[in-house]
């Protein structure tokens, strides 16, 4: 019974995946029509599994709090923040002045002070760098970072010259976007021979072998 | 059909061709690949939690299957299904946290399929897969409490990640944990390199599959992939010399 379902889901997601592909390159209507209602599905099909996501979120909260698992006030607190926003934005809209004070008081400056956090943890990483990793990559990366951010700020004694409108450019406009370049074809490959792999049900993600 | 689409269907056919007939010919015979530390360490951290009774936590990252980023969130759920068989010898299965529904619901499936081949159809614990966060602040600070509070001995951080991943890894080094880190997105990259203690970069993420034995499918998408990087630098080799004598 196992191994049928997993042939059936299989079975599934390969077809599925080589009518979308198909009506990607070969414009036939038949084909374009196809895509666009199965695209239409999967959209459906993520909203639905993010209400999921969220009814997992809660279970794993609430079963901190049931067994009073360490930091299981956070996972109240959470739960109970899940629950007034959800009801307020059910009965409210989401364009309600009260709702939009809800992301823009709470949740903007959560997340604006998690990323000033990194900025302390980078700074102290890059220090750290030449102490864990000390080879020739480390020094350059050292190097440009410190390069382009001394060629981007201002200064306190005024600009270094030729730093900001040469030296700069260069490092972030010629090597750094070609190294990037670089890195980005590499994960293009990638992720063709990963979709190909799946294609073909090499890979299954979902839970069969 | 315009030329940029005869293109790209000409490279996904030269790919899928080369990818059927190398992993046919390659059953038999073993590819060499070379040697990467994050996954030599990962194989040994993975041992130790498995010995000490620890857990491992593998992060897939924020992207979901619909966006672009969908290639990386496969590859970590192959990754994560390696993982789980890996490690079904322990004491505690790995959990998983994510920060889209779609990939959270896949990673409980992926779990439960390894839970109940490895225990015959056992009780799988539905919890194993979360969704941490819809935001990738808020996935990141609903990860941070799993390795704080869960024994977690060896973090993977694989898939789509941005710059957040930073604060991921940095919660990884307080507790003393291995962790290996991998994503798609440049940015976080640069993030990652300086920041932990074994990142992985570029394309490196895709060829987790193959460093893990995951089937000689991932082995040859690596020779794949290196005979389309060869293909690459010639045309780009070419289409310079011909700009430079002005034939283009």
């Amino acid at each position: 019974m196992k191994n049928f379902r997993g042939i059936v889901s299989a079975v599934i997601a390969i077809s599925t995946g080589i009518l979308v592909l198909v009506g990607y390159f070969i414009e036939i209507p038949i084909f374009i029509n196809l895509r666009g209602i199965l695209l239409g599905w999967a959209v459906i099909l993520a909203a639905a599994a993010l209400f999921v996501g969220i009814i997992n979120m809660l279970m794993v909260h609430s079963a901190k709090v049931r067994m009073k698992q360490q930091g299981s006030i956070y996972s109240l607190v959470l739960i109970i923040s899940l629950v007034i926003t959800l009801a307020l934005g059910l009965v409210l809209g989401t364009e309600h002045q009260i709702v939009n004070l809800i992301f823009t008081s709470i949740q903007l400056p959560v997340e604006a002070t998690l990323l000033g956090l990194l900025a302390i943890s980078l700074a102290y990483a890059s220090i750290r760098l030449l102490r864990r990793r000390m080879n020739l990559l480390s020094i350059i990366f050292i190097v440009t970072a410190l390069i382009v951010l001394l060629g981007t700020v201002p200064l306190p004694f005024g600009e270094i010259p030729s730093l900001g409108d040469t030296i700069r450019p260069f490092f972030s406009q010629v090597l750094a976007a070609g190294g990037a370049r670089g890195i980005l074809i590499g994960v293009a490959l990638g992720a063709l021979v990963t979709g190909l792999r799946v294609l073909f049900g090499a890979d299954r993600p979902y839970g069969s072998k | 059909m315009n030329l940029t689409t005869i293109a790209g269907l000409f490279l996904v056919l030269v790919s899928a061709g080369l990818l059927v007939g190398i992993t046919y010919l390659k059953r038999r015979s073993t590819i060499h690949v070379r040697q990467i530390k994050a996954f030599s360490r990962l194989r040994n951290a993975i041992g130790r939690a498995v010995e000490d009774g620890t857990r491992l936590h593998i992060s897939l990252g924020h992207g979901g299957l619909t966006a672009p980023q969908g290639a990386a969130s496969l590859a970590s759920l192959v990754t994560l299904r390696r993982l789980a068989d890996m490690t079904s010898a322990g004491d505690k299965p790995p959990v998983a946290s994510s920060g889209d529904g779609v990939v959270a619901i896949l990673s409980q499936d992926t779990l439960q399929a390894s839970y109940q081949d490895a225990t015959a159809g056992g009780h799988y614990d539905a919890t194993g897969g979360r969704l941490t966060g819809l935001t990738p602040f808020s996935y990141a600070a609903g990860a941070i409490p799993i390795m704080h509070d869960e024994q977690v001995s060896a973090n993977v951080l694989i898939g789509n990640f941005g710059v957040e991943a930073g604060l991921l890894v940095d919660a990884g080094e307080r507790e003393d944990s291995f962790t290996l880190t991998a994503s798609d997105n440049l940015p976080a990259q640069a993030i990652l390199y300086a920041n932990a203690q074994d990142p992985l970069i570029g394309e490196e993420l895709f060829a987790a599959g193959a460093y893990l034995n995951a089937g000689p499918a991932h082995t040859a998408s690596l020779v794949v992939q290196d005979i389309l990087r060869w293909l690459l630098i010639i045309i780009i080799l070419g289409g310079s010399l011909l700009k430079m004598v002005g034939l283009l």
